[in-house]
This record gives C-alpha cells, structure tokens and sequence, in this order.
C-alpha cells in the first residue's frame, strides 16, 4: 500500500518524527554547529554569554600546544593497534563459533557478554588483572619467566594495557557481526569451492574473505570511529587519570581536561573540530578503499 | 571415466534415502537420473561428487575405489542448481579458478579460460560479474567452470530447473552438443522426464531410494518395468484402467491367464484409436472437452472407469459426442497387484 506523496501525508509523517527528532535537534544538532561556533570564539565569557571576538586563536593555541600532539600520537596508536587485531581475532573466533555445533548460543553469549558490561565494570577488573604484584597477567607471564611488568604505573605499558583492554571488550560486537556476514554465505560456495579443488584455507582466502568484505568494512568504519573516541577506558582504568605522566593521554581525554578541568571552551571545541576532521578524512578513505576492492 | 556403486546405501540420521543401490556408468555417455522430488537423486549426485560419503557400499571411478576420497581430491567437474558461481569474480575468473586451484600458470589459464568460454559461447562476456548475466548465460559460465580442469567425470544437478520454458531447451541441446564434443562422461539429475527423455543415452529411474529402471529412454518409455516407471514417464501421463468388467477385453487377443493375474492396464494416450463397432471397443465414453493447443489435440473422455486422455484420434470431436476407443494388442501394458508389468501386447514381459 504505497500511496503518493501529499502535502497532507508529508506533514503526518513529520509528525511521527517529530517526538526523537526533537531531542536530536537538542543534543546533537545544535550542539554541533554552536561548538564549530565556540571553536572561533575568543575571550568569551560563559556566564553572560559574551563573545569578545572571533578569530583562530583556539586552534594556533591547541597546534602551539604538545600534550595535543601527544593526544593525537596516542589517539593514533590506539586505532592502529585496537582495529586490525580486533579485526582479526573477531574474525577467527566468529569463524570457529560459526563451526561449533554443541552449546553455539552459550559461546555465542559468552563472547558478546564483555561487550554490554558496563566499562567501568570491565576497567575495575581489569585494573586488577593488571596489578603489578598481584595481578593475574603477571602471574602468568611469571610462568614464561617475564618479570613483572608495571601494567599501570609504567609510561611505557600504558597505552599497550589500554589497547589489550579495548580489544578484548570490542570482540563480542565485531563477532557478532561476522557471524551475521558468515551465515549469508551460500553453502554451495564452499561446496562448489570443494569440487574446484579449494582445500580449507584457499577456500577462507578464495570464498570467505571476499564475500565477508562488505562485514569487514562496516566493523572496521566502526572500530575506527569508536577508537579515536576512546575515553571511558582511559577514564575509568587510570582512575580519572590520563594514565602515568599523560602516556595514554587520547584526543577525547584532551577534550574533557580543557572542557572541565581547566574551563579552556574556546580550545575544547577546536580540538572536537580537527578529532572531526580526522575521523571524517578516515572514513572518507575507508569508502573510497571499499568503491575500489570490496566485492558487493 | 566409469562410475560404478556396490551395495550403497545412504541415511541421514535414521532416515534412509538411498537403500543397496548398484549400478554403473558407462564411459563416454551422458547418463541422467531421474525421480520425483526426494527420490535420492540429488543425494546419489552428490555421492559421485564426494560431498557426502555413502552411510554404507562401495564407490569406484574405473578400477580405483574412491569411497572416502573427498571431493576436493576426486576432481570431477559439477554444475549447480543454482548454478555457485563466485560472484565477486568475472566470468573469466569463475573458470579459471578450479586452475588457480591446482596452480597453473596466469597465462595458461587464461587462455584455457578463453578456449572454454568459446565452447560454451560465451566469451563476449568474459569480463562481466555474474551478477550481470542471464541465467542462460550464468549456466553456460557454471558449465565452462566445471569443464575447465578438463574432469573425466562431469555432474549436473537440475541444472535447467531455474530456467524460462524456451532457453531449457535450448540449454539442453547445448548441454547433449558439448557433451558429445567433449566425450567426457555426465551424470544429469532432473525431475523432468521430457528433458531425461531428450538428452540422455541411458536414463536411471530412481524412486523411494531404489532404482526402478534403467534403460535407454525408447526402451524406458516403451518397455516400463513397473507401472511407477510407466506413469513418470510420457506426457500426457498414461492412462491408467483398473481391470473391470467395463472393460471389453474380448475385442483384443491376449492369453487368459495373463489378465488373470493383472491389476491393472495401462494405455499410452497416442495409442488410442477410434472404431466403429462396439465389439472392437475396449472402452466406450463420452468426450468431456477438447483441448487444442496449436497442432496438439486432446481428447478427455469420461468412462465407467473414470477419465481417459487421447491424443490421436485424428478426427476433431465435440463436448458431449459419444466415442468408442480401441487399441493394439502390443500397445497394451499390464500390471500385477504391485505394480510390476506382466505382459506388453502378445508378449510374456
């Protein structure tokens, strides 16, 4: 039953949208224009909403500055080393799941678990995971003969400790979606994939690679856009903290020390503008890559 | 190559599918099996291919037993219902992949593709997705696919069913031409008699996971073994008459004791005649409707012992006309109590 479009039946629609559009209009839309505002807004004055000027201040300062730098640098660590692993180990274990006949829901299950934990939850075990002297990880490196490592209190271990972390909280998702992908492959692929002569790993390289493309570049557009967001597992696993002396300071933990600790607006909403930029020039890549190599 | 089966039997879980099946395949023929949906056919394809592995018995290809060989090492060629072509690869990559597969050369295999395309004629599309090609064409890629590794042995499984009317048989006459250019040896399943009919050298009917025939298609239609094989085969489907007094008997000359034992007679619609005397009647009716269909006339008729079809009585008759048919002695088929012919026309079966 498709009727034609009216005014009437426009306006109808509209007001069926209306109720979620309002509270996007709230909290989203309008907070993104009015911050690519601030983000040009000089001597301003919160409290009566003065604008003394406008100029580029807030962005020569946050380039002048470099624990922005060292924002980005750990931003960027952060993605490469979360989103291919992440990619890879979801990968395996979706296809291993996808194998398994006895108890499939329970594993499933068991594997997305981490991922609608709460990730304080997941941080405050973790953070014990990681204890220095009494952790478990170092309990069980100490079995291969690897001294103890400072987990949390070693600049040099924690952004690895953060990656380890997100990694494993960001399997459950990216399995889940892998699994999807894998069940909309014919069977008669693999079948006729057999009868060519493809044995196990020509036919993973050969049949489920590419027709699992589409399902890897959605988990990894996403991976990349939820990484460069990273936050709460700072937040939350250095105990409001960017990590020993700043070593896993991350762009959005930029954002959140100049917004609300140091109440430098202005020089927030710069750095949400070029984090905006960079996911936005990412994405951009990852579509213009997919046009060229993805099979759809 | 020679396919031959010893004693096999298939069950899934407890359902058995295919119940002590020998046969054997000759070398060089095109060989189809035909049944209705659920007969096994498909499974005893997939058997051959080494996709499944028989529950029980024996499989050999020649002289060398290849009954737990898996399918990637028994390199036969397979064509699919659905035809299984790679879709994110050209049509030249689709055949060329069974070649990747074992390593050959880029250049040799795309020549070898090319040379194979030609042969199914399909080489102006060479460079095209599946995703954009008809289904004819998409078959004629899946069967260039399957010749490509140059197999002794080539399977289709209903490779015509998702096909319009017309391009079915003009499929099938490709497939019986590059079947006979090849002279590799192909096992075809279908569930259409007509297309079993048309192509094979020898037909395999299969039903309920037990061969019920297998023959050549003229001695299939004309000599069926039992009256499953009679009535798949032939369309219109054969007329079938339970013996009954309705039935004038006395007008042809058969031995007594031959409808002593039999059930059941059973008629070929093209085999009825018209006569003018009711003595030389086998059955009398009245004409229910005529259905012509171009240079096709059918006659139903309406008789004591229910409906009749006949297709050439020639003379173009109305609703409601009173008719008295006749028939051959050697056009006759008649069945015991299970179902097994005892004699066809004056002859012990």
């Amino acid at each position: 039953m498709l009727k034609k479009p009216t005014w009437k039946s426009t306006l109808q629609s509209l007001l069926y949208l209306l109720p979620a559009l309002i509270f996007i209009g709230i909290f989203n839309i309008y907070p993104i224009f009015k911050s690519l505002a601030m983000s040009f807004y000089e001597d301003y004055n919160i409290f009566t909403g003065e604008v003394g000027e406008y100029g580029l201040a807030n962005f020569i300062k946050i380039f002048n500055d470099p624990s922005f730098f060292t924002a980005i640098r750990n931003t960027f660590i952060f993605v490469l080393g979360v989103v291919p692993i992440s990619i890879v180990l979801s990968l395996l274990i979706a296809i291993m799941l996808n194998r398994i006949e006895i108890l499939s829901s329970f594993f499933r299950s068991v594997y997305f678990l981490p991922f609608v934990t709460s990730t304080v939850a997941i941080s405050i075990v973790w953070n014990w995971l990681y204890h220095t002297r009494y952790g478990l990880i170092n309990y069980f490196l100490g079995f291969i003969g690897i001294e103890p490592i400072a987990w949390l209190t070693n600049p040099d271990f924690a952004l690895p400790a953060l990656i380890i972390m997100s990694i494993w909280k960001g399997l459950g998702y990216n399995i889940i979606l892998f699994l999807v992908g894998l069940n909309n492959i014919d069977k008669t692929y693999y079948q006729a994939a057999r009868i060519d002569g493809a044995r196990s790993w020509q036919q993973f390289v050969n049949i489920t690679v590419p027709l699992l493309s589409p399902y890897i570049l959605l988990v990894s557009i996403i991976g990349v856009i939820n990484s460069f967001k990273v936050f709460t597992e700072v937040y939350s696993l250095f105990s409001g903290r960017p990590g020993p002396a700043g070593s896993a300071l991350t762009m959005v933990f930029y954002i959140y020390e100049k917004f609300y600790t140091e109440y430098q607006y202005g020089v927030a909403t710069a750095a949400g503008i070029v984090l905006f930029l960079i996911i936005l020039v990412f994405t951009l890549l990852q579509r213009w890559i997919s046009k060229r190599f993805i099979y759809n | 190559m020679q396919v031959t089966f010893e004693n096999v039997n298939m069950a899934f879980d407890k359902n058995t599918v295919l119940d002590n099946i020998n046969f054997n395949i000759p070398e060089n023929e095109l060989v189809t099996i035909l049944g209705p949906s659920g007969c096994g056919k498909s499974t005893t394809l997939m058997l051959i291919s080494g996709l499944i592995f028989p529950s029980d018995g024996k499989i050999y290809f020649g002289d060398k037993e290849v009954t737990k060989m898996d399918a990637v090492d028994r390199k036969v060629g397979m064509v699919f219902q659905n035809y299984a072509l790679y879709p994110h690869l050209t049509v030249s990559e689709n055949i060329q992949f069974p070649l990747k597969m074992e390593k050959m050369k880029k250049k040799e295999r795309q020549a070898r593709a090319l040379e194979l395309a030609k042969l199914v004629k399909i080489e102006d599309q060479i460079d095209k997705k599946p995703g954009e090609l008809s289904g004819g064409q998409q078959q004629r890629v899946a069967i260039a696919r399957a010749l490509a590794k140059e197999p002794s042995l080539l399977l289709m499984d209903e490779p015509l069913s998702n096909l319009d009317a017309r391009l079915r048989i003009e499929m099938r006459e490709e497939i019986r031409r590059i079947q006979q250019e090849t002279g590799v040896t192909t096992v075809f399943v279908t569930h259409d008699q007509e297309e079993a009919l048309s192509i094979s050298d020898h037909i395999m009917v299969l039903n309920e996971g037990y061969i019920q025939q297998y023959s050549t298609p003229t001695d299939l239609y004309n000599n069926p073994e039992n009256l499953f094989v009679a009535k798949f085969l032939g369309n219109p489907i054969i007329n079938e008459l339970a013996i009954d007094e309705a039935l004038n008997l006395s007008a042809l000359h058969i031995e007594k004791q031959a409808t002593a034992k039999a059930k059941t007679v059973a008629i070929r619609p093209e085999n009825f005649y018209e006569v003018e005397d009711e003595k030389e009647a086998l059955i009398t009716g009245t004409v229910r409707f005529v259905e012509v269909i171009g240079k096709n006339v059918t006659v139903h008729v309406d008789t004591a012992l229910g409906d009749l079809v006949a297709t050439e009585l020639g003379f173009v008759h109305e609703q409601g006309d009173k008719i008295m048919l006749g028939v051959h002695e050697e056009d006759l088929l008649l069945f015991d109590e299970g179902g097994q012919i005892i004699q066809r026309g004056g002859n012990h079966a």
